[in-house]
């Protein structure tokens, strides 16, 4: 909302600083985005030109002789209406003007001090201008005073705010609000509104009906006023529509702006002529159509609230009028419509057309008796300035409750809630200062909050209005004397965090949203994708199921930014629709590519078993040491079939891990995922400690050449079932094929600890038991010890 | 014979003295102690000597022996410490070559955030807890007074998925989730950080971004009064802020407060006098917070007579932008890994 600080003066006397005064609405909740002068020039001057006569080097350049009371100043000016004897504004050497700096200079030769200035020059937005605005210096009046400010002459000399109104705060989206508002601050009444004009002829009633037939329209109110005049509005009602943001048309049109600026009711005029004699509220039909004002075919739906006359729509209330009603310059006679519409129906339907000034108050809320008051101000102000005639009477339809309401408050309640020690006085004169009546009885003080303050229905908002005008900087912060207790931390997310970060990787932070392409990539589970009812693009329009998606993409941002040595990981949410729940799951995701170590002689490309040691980390930091397995099963077509595996812990798969497919990407890149919700429901032990035998282990090392086919874990099966129990640990320590090697065969080398807690192990004890395993492994896979 | 013991003597010194490597050495240990050697032959003479005479010349020759060994012994231990001081030599590297870059990870500048909020309430005593990102209508909105409808809601234009689920556009979503969870209706302490959604995307928006949410219900003339609020969010601004700035309380509107304040901090880079960051106000805007509204609590299953509350908000991207001088609010979400990394070191206390 754009205050024009001369338009609120008409309503409260206040000298303050128009800063002073934005930041003293800012203290009690009126935030503002900028303050400042209308018209931001400086230096100008009011001039006559005396002597006007055509550049001798340009076909369209005047040489001005110009008297600005002080002095003569050769001017040049290009502006085709430059003439003699007319009053000019003049921007001296130095003035600013918003998108210039004026300095003395030469043009063609011939000196100029100074500049002939339009009403555009002086930066005000175009689309308030008229076209002589724009193309010619602006022409003053004779009136005009030759050394006088020009700006004030204009009446242009305005400060205005724009704020940032809270959505609560409709009574402040007009000028008689604000007026109410200021004057709380600085302690000063507001005037009343003039509403005195003249009435004429019979009762209105009896020529014209008014027909709600939807709840939607608590109130309607009509009036008529005739023969107006339409012309240009005086330059006050111009100027402060200009610096509230609103165009000017016509007087008729213009009116109807400026009382809702000032009262913050919209109102709708009619050129009356071109209605019926009945205004009908009804809810469209779906498919019903209208043609608005701005020329649009408008296809309505059964939500959207129609004013019509007696066979069709003539409006679409709240929102915009009918293009076939519209007041244009041969109007005569005007129905002018006050009306409260359902403020749901109208965002609803604002929403869908258009976001106007009056549909934004509509939405807001509005206070019945401005509903009154702006139906005879308009009438004041059409007789005032456009010569109308006003019919005696009012048409009204009128199911509103406008009293004033009536809340309790105890005094104890307002000090209890703020944590302060204020006064029953310093409390009852915020009230008095917001123009509240009230009564005190005892400890409880009862306030008759005005109708025009539609956020106000409970005791708190009282106590909020207490602390507002009281000054919230007034109330002193203090500790909470609260009972002692632990708080209450599940830390397992971050303690993974940490752990990924030890182990050298990147932690990243995605979008959620991806493109619907990409939702089933990366799993075969079955799930319904969760999409957007409305995007606002196609690249994010559904949530995301895995996050490896999201990680692909960041390696390919970083990738073609020249980063190849990437391992980044996430913890965030993958979502999806099974059956009819609605669900999420807590993921850890990683991608790992390029080099993961680097020294002189350490630089180590990332692999499947890089990228697999970093899960068995985090499992085994988490306690699931000996209950997880990598199993291979049908992968998803993005992941690797030979370089893949579910992760599994205790019979349950909990994640996937994989090279991408080369299908996906060229380059070597390997991911892993684990469903950490998953996972969580597998418990974990306590972690205690292990006796540690007081004898010694003995440690043997053995290899086998072996079919190429048969894989690890099931050599390490037979080993470990053949050690029995005082066989440790069995560790892989060299995986060999090529050279000195059949093509079919592998060599495959493990290290194999033995320990006995009761005893010490004998040699003969120990190679029984080796010569048992060797045998074993080569009996079950026709391999071969190798020497 | 006494002379040719000493001649031996001094031959024999002579000689260690004039090795020069650890071999030739043992040569000369042979030469004079060896059983074939000079010193040993002598002792064999001495079944020619008088009676008499054989303990003195005995007594000689070990004497004799005994200086021979240390000599050997000393110029022994001289040649280890040569070898020492050689090897260690050989051994000297170039001590300014680079070390092994054993990879460091890096935490997001949002999850630092968070997670330093978390452990400064936790330290109060407050409960960290998590709810849905996914979340219904009822919870991100009617549950806190705001029914369908409600201007308040164009404040978060909304993702909906379905009419009832929508990605949540606050983690104040979180408050009623926690009262409703709390059967016994005791006095509640939590805070909760987690990503929220809002349909909106520009420079200074992003559609996904990061909020902490506050709530604390205790009884109702107890520890939630707007001075208590001002107190604690003190606390947490000086922590994560600067113990310098100031706080302004400016009362605004929240559908689920009643009043409601939105709380700007001193600008920290211009310290008040105004510049680009606070745009010449002074004043940087952090916070929402508020007295928790009648109708919240009644909603929530809290009798709004007996009970009361505070509760506060804040964009974490926001504030880790502040913390570490991130001049643009897509770096975070643009993961680009030379961002990513600079976030590799504890932070400072």
């Amino acid at each position: 909302m754009k205050l024009s600080t001369n338009f609120v003066k008409d309503y409260i006397d206040i000298d303050v600083d128009v800063k002073q005064l934005a930041e003293d609405m800012t203290r009690v909740g009126n935030e503002y985005d900028s303050a400042g002068k209308l018209i931001n020039a400086t230096k100008l001057i009011i001039g006559k030109i005396i002597e006007c006569v055509d550049h001798p080097d340009s076909d369209h350049l005047h040489l001005c002789k110009v008297d600005i009371g002080k002095e003569v100043l050769n001017i040049v000016c290009g502006a085709p209406n430059a003439r003699k004897g007319l009053k000019v504004i003049v921007a001296q050497n130095g003035a600013e003007l918003p998108e210039k700096t004026i300095k003395k200079g030469m043009i063609r030769g011939q000196e100029s001090n100074g500049m002939l200035c339009s009403i555009a020059e002086l930066g005000l937005e175009h689309k308030f201008l008229k076209p002589e605005d724009k193309d010619g210096i602006a022409e003053l009046g004779e009136d005009a005073v030759i050394g006088e400010d020009p700006i004030k002459y204009l009446g242009l000399n305005d400060d205005v705010i724009d704020f940032e109104l809270t959505a609560n705060r409709g009574d402040l989206l007009s000028v008689l609000g604000m007026a109410y508002e200021i004057g709380a601050i600085y302690d000063k009444t507001v005037k009343t509104v003039d509403l005195s004009h003249k009435e004429y002829g019979k009762d209105l009633n009896e020529s014209f009906k008014t027909e709600v037939k939807t709840d939607n329209c608590k109130l309607l109110l009509v009036k008529k006023v005739e023969n107006v005049e339409i012309k240009e509005s005086p330059s006050f009602i111009k100027n402060r529509l200009i610096a509230s943001g609103i165009r000017p048309i016509n007087n008729v049109v213009d009116i109807s702006n400026y009382v809702m600026l000032e009262l913050g009711q919209p109102l709708h005029f009619y050129d009356a002529d071109r209605l019926g004699k009945k205004l009908v509220v009804r809810m469209a039909e779906k498919g019903e159509k209208l043609t608005t004002l701005d020329n649009i075919e408008r296809t309505l739906d059964d939500s959207d609230i129609v004013i019509a006359d007696s066979t069709h729509g003539v409006g679409l209330a709240g929102v915009m009028g009918g293009l076939e009603t519209e007041v244009e310059n041969d109007t005569k006679n005007i129905i002018i419509e006050s009306a409260i519409f359902d403020s749901v129906k109208i965002r609803l339907t604002s929403k869908k057309i258009l976001r106007s000034e009056a549909s934004n108050r509509f939405e807001k809320g509005l206070d019945p008796n401005r509903t009154y008051m702006a139906i005879e101000r308009a009438c004041t102000l059409l007789e005032k300035y456009a010569n109308g005639k006003v019919v005696t009477g009012i048409v009204k339809y009128d199911k509103t409750d406008n009293k004033e309401k009536e809340i309790n408050l105890e005094f104890k309640n307002v000090n209890d809630v703020l944590g302060t020690t204020i006064s029953q006085k310093e409390i009852l004169d915020v009230f008095r200062k917001l123009g509240f009546s009230y009564s005190v009885k005892g400890d409880i003080v009862t306030v008759k909050v005005p109708t025009r303050r539609l956020d106000i229905s409970i005791k708190e908002d009282l106590i909020e209005e207490v602390s507002r005008i009281y000054g919230v900087d007034n109330i002193q912060g203090k500790l909470p004397v609260v009972p002692m207790k632990k708080g209450t931390f599940d830390k397992t997310q971050r303690e993974i965090r940490n752990k990924m970060i030890a182990l050298g990787l990147n932690e990243t932070l995605t979008y959620v949203l991806i493109n619907d392409k990409e939702v089933h990539k990366f799993t075969l589970d079955e799930f319904e994708e969760l999409k957007l009812l409305d995007p606002i693009t196609e690249d994010r329009n559904t949530l995301r199921y895995t996050i490896i998606p999201s990680l692909l993409k960041i390696y390919e941002y970083n990738n073609a930014r020249g980063q190849k040595d990437i391992s980044i990981f996430e913890i965030g949410k993958g979502f999806y629709k099974k059956g009819e729940i609605y669900g999420e799951d807590t993921k850890l995701c990683c991608l790992m590519t390029g080099k993961y170590s680097i020294g002189l002689n350490h630089t180590n490309n990332v692999d499947f078993y890089t990228i697999k040691g970093v899960v068995e980390e985090i499992l085994n930091y988490l306690g699931y040491e000996g209950r997880y397995s990598f199993i291979k099963q049908e992968m998803p077509k993005e992941i690797h079939p030979g370089q893949s595996a579910y992760i599994n812990v205790n019979g349950t798969d909990v994640g996937i891990i994989g090279k991408l497919h080369p299908n996906v990407s060229k380059e070597d890149i390997y991911v892993f995922e684990i469903n950490l919700d998953e996972l969580f429901k597998k418990k974990v032990g306590k972690m205690k400690y292990k006796e540690i035998s007081k004898f010694p282990s003995v440690k043997k090392d053995v290899a086998f050449l072996i079919n190429k086919k048969v894989v690890s874990k099931d050599i390490e099966k037979v080993i470990k079932n053949s050690g029995g129990s005082i066989l440790s640990d069995i560790e892989v320590f060299d995986v060999y094929t090529g050279k000195n090697i059949d093509e079919n065969k592998k060599s495959i080398a493990y290290s194999l600890n033995f320990i006995d807690n009761k005893k010490t192990l004998t040699d003969e004890e120990v190679n029984n038991l080796l010569e048992k395993i060797i045998k074993n492994v080569c009996d079950k896979f026709g391999a071969e010890l190798r020497k | 014979m006494k002379e040719q013991i000493n001649k031996i003597k001094e031959q024999a010194l002579k000689d260690i003295s004039a090795v020069e490597e650890i071999k030739t050495l043992n040569d000369v240990k042979v030469k004079y102690l060896g059983k074939k050697g000079e010193l040993t032959s002598v002792l064999r003479g001495m079944g020619s000597l008088l009676p008499e005479e054989r303990p003195i010349i005995g007594s000689l020759v070990n004497e004799v022996r005994e200086e021979i060994e240390q000599a050997i012994k000393a110029k022994e231990e001289k040649f280890q410490e040569m070898e020492l001081q050689e090897k260690l030599e050989k051994e000297t590297i170039d001590i300014t070559l680079p070390g092994t870059k054993i990879k460091r990870g890096s935490k997001h500048p949002v999850n630092r955030v968070i997670e330093e909020i978390e452990d400064l309430f936790v330290s109060m005593g407050y409960d960290v807890v998590s709810g849905p990102e996914l979340e219904t209508d009822e919870f991100c909105f009617e549950r806190l007074n705001l029914p369908k409808g409600h201007p308040a809601r164009d404040m978060q234009d909304s993702f909906y998925i379905t009419k009832e689920y929508l990605l949540r556009t606050q983690t104040s979503a979180v408050q009623a989730r926690t009262m409703l969870a709390n059967t016994e209706k005791t006095p509640i302490r939590m805070i909760c950080a987690g990503k929220t959604y809002r349909r909106e995307d520009d420079a200074t928006h992003s559609h996904q971004f990061g909020q902490v949410e506050g709530l604390v219900i205790d009884k109702k003339e107890r520890n939630v009064s707007l001075a208590d609020l001002k107190g604690t969010l003190e606390i947490f601004v000086k922590k994560l802020i600067g113990k310098n700035c100031e706080l302004r309380f400016r009362p605004s509107y929240f559908p689920f407060t009643e009043p409601s304040y939105e709380v700007d901090v001193s600008c920290f880079k211009c310290g008040g006098k105004g510049c680009s960051l606070c745009k010449q106000t002074g004043w940087i805007e952090v916070l929402g917070a508020g007295i928790v509204h009648p109708h919240v609590l009644e909603m929530n299953g809290y009798n709004p007579e007996l009970y009361g509350g505070f509760a506060f908000g804040t964009g974490l991207d926001r504030l880790a932008m502040f913390k570490y001088a991130i001049p643009d609010m897509r770096y975070l979400y643009t993961n680009d890994i030379r961002f990513l990394s600079q976030f590799d070191r504890k932070d400072e206390e």
